[in-house]
């Protein structure tokens, strides 16, 4: 054989490898797209939707409600921001399967341990904003004949929640990753989830797979990025949609 | 003078009986009474921190006095079952410093109260509050929101949304005190139309000219209580108490008669 000829078998074999390498690859990066980013989607919409009323609800107690509710709320929050998010997702998941026999979907479990946490972060986010809407608007408000609900409703929530957009997209970007914690939840198969199949698929079937193992990681990452990156890009939108005369958030120097 | 020429107890709008109001160790109001007639326009003057805005507070319930009852017209706003809202919505209240809704147009600040409170559709609340933003001269402002308004233009506009409420009186707490003193003259143009035009208010005010020119009565408070009550004239010219004399020179010396017009 000539040099030449086995240069170019040498070229077809690394070839090969390659592409199966790329397949490799594909085969773990593959359902992170079809399986789950959507289940990860779903978990993150799910617990932003119960903190995000829960979270409301919470703040207009601790803002006008009467004393023994205003305690309850501030329990309530003293509990669940002070337990690790993996803590209460196996709480859910495990403590109440275990001691109940209470068998919730992993997504729903893994929605309500985080949507409650955040419940309790997104009202301290609500409470500022409420209290930041100058006293004088409820005074107002009420001088016409409205109700405090109807104060509230029409005149106080809506700058409250233009005010809360800044803060509240930081507690977005916060429980996006937070649904990795939802991995330890058996057969719920969102995006840390799979990277960690792929892990240990990859490493026990194929040698070649062990030096797949970063970029899969990698990949997993990239899609939190894309998620935390494009939420906020959303919410920068809505506050720019939302925004009006003189509303928004005074400082800005010229030059 | 409007008033002067309609009496009766029909014509009584407003009663207040015996107002006490403390804040903390403060007695802010120690025994307030007064009544309003149909048309009459009464301004309140004295001091600052002897209890003007507070006495406004107390009528429409927005503070609730210690001691004391209130009456519009024949129904006692301070009776623990009387529907507050229903009574605030007849009670027109101006804010010294405005209070416009800030994320509203001033067309929506005005239409609010009418679909919420009043329960008008959408559409007459529309015209009416178009009516009166016209009313008050800022009918090419619809559109503007708080913020791109000059501090004349919101008080205005939220003289409009009183209005608009269509109320049996209308509360002013020091409406022109938050203003530029180039400002303040188109705040009391609306304010003496309206005078003129038969609404029943309180003001209170220490814009000498205004109160001169429209005020059936003036009130002199000092100290929680109510020291003097009298036309203009007498007032101005022979005030009974000591007090209200020098309080008058005081102001007037200060303030001149000039914004009044």
């Amino acid at each position: 054989m000539s040099p030449r000829s086995s240069y170019v078998t040498g070229s077809v074999q690394f070839k090969g490898a390659a592409i199966s390498a790329a397949r490799l690859l594909w085969q773990s990066v593959g359902p992170l797209f079809t399986r789950g980013l959507p289940v990860t989607v779903e978990i993150t919409v799910l617990l932003l939707v119960l903190g995000l009323v829960l979270g409301t609800v919470l703040a207009l107690v601790q803002v006008y409600g009467r004393r023994p509710f205003r305690y309850v709320c501030v329990v309530y929050e003293q509990v669940f921001r002070g337990i690790p998010p993996l803590v209460t997702i196996l709480i859910f998941w495990n403590g109440l399967s275990q001691s109940f026999h209470v068998f919730l979907p992993g997504v729903v479990a893994a929605a309500l341990a985080l949507g409650l946490r955040s419940a309790a972060y997104q009202s301290q986010i609500f409470r500022g904003a409420i209290q930041a809407v100058p006293p004088g608007q409820m005074m107002a408000a009420r001088a016409l004949g409205m109700g405090k609900l109807q104060a509230i409703r029409h005149v106080i929530l809506p700058q409250a929640f233009r005010l809360a957009i800044p803060p509240w997209s930081n507690e977005y970007s916060g429980v996006v990753k937070d649904t990795a914690f939802a991995c330890v939840i058996g057969g719920l198969l969102e995006l840390t989830r799979l990277g960690m199949t792929s892990l240990t698929r990859l490493s026990m079937t194929h040698g070649i797979g062990s030096q797949l193992i970063l970029p899969v990681l990698l990949i997993v990452g990239l899609f939190y990025l894309a998620l935390t990156y494009g939420g906020n890009a959303l919410l920068a939108l809505l506050e720019r949609r939302l925004r009006i005369p003189g509303f928004e958030m005074k400082g800005k120097v010229e030059r | 003078m409007a008033a002067g020429t309609r009496t009766g107890p029909s014509d009584v709008i407003l009663r207040v009986e015996g107002l006490h109001k403390r804040y903390g160790k403060d007695e802010v109001l120690k025994g307030v009474s007064l009544e309003l007639r149909r048309g009459e326009t009464k301004v309140v003057i004295g001091p600052s921190g002897t209890g003007k805005s507070t006495l406004l507070r107390c009528i429409n319930q927005l503070s609730v006095p210690d001691k004391g009852r209130v009456w519009l017209e024949d129904v006692e706003i301070t009776h623990a079952r009387t529907n507050i809202n229903h009574a605030r919505a007849q009670i027109g209240f101006v804010f010294q410093d405005f209070n416009l809704f800030a994320h509203l147009t001033a067309l929506d600040n005005v239409t609010l109260g009418l679909v919420k409170v009043k329960k008008m559709s959408k559409k007459e609340a529309v015209v009416r509050a178009r009516d009166e933003l016209a009313r008050v001269g800022l009918a090419e402002k619809a559109a503007s929101y708080p913020a791109e308004l000059s501090g004349g233009q919101k008080q205005r506009v939220s003289i409009a949304r009183a209005l608009a409420m269509d109320p049996k009186l209308i509360l002013f707490d020091e409406p022109t005190s938050a203003l530029d003193p180039e400002l303040i003259g188109e705040v009391l143009e609306v304010m003496v139309q309206l005078a003129r035009g038969g609404m029943t208010m309180i003001v209170v005010s220490h814009e000498m000219g205004f109160a001169r020119a429209v005020a059936d009565r003036i009130i002199f408070m000092e100290g929680g209580v109510i020291l003097e009550e009298g036309t203009p004239a007498e007032l101005f010219t022979c005030p009974r108490c000591e007090r209200t004399g020098q309080f008058l020179r005081k102001i007037t010396e200060l303030y001149g008669e000039t914004n009044g017009r």
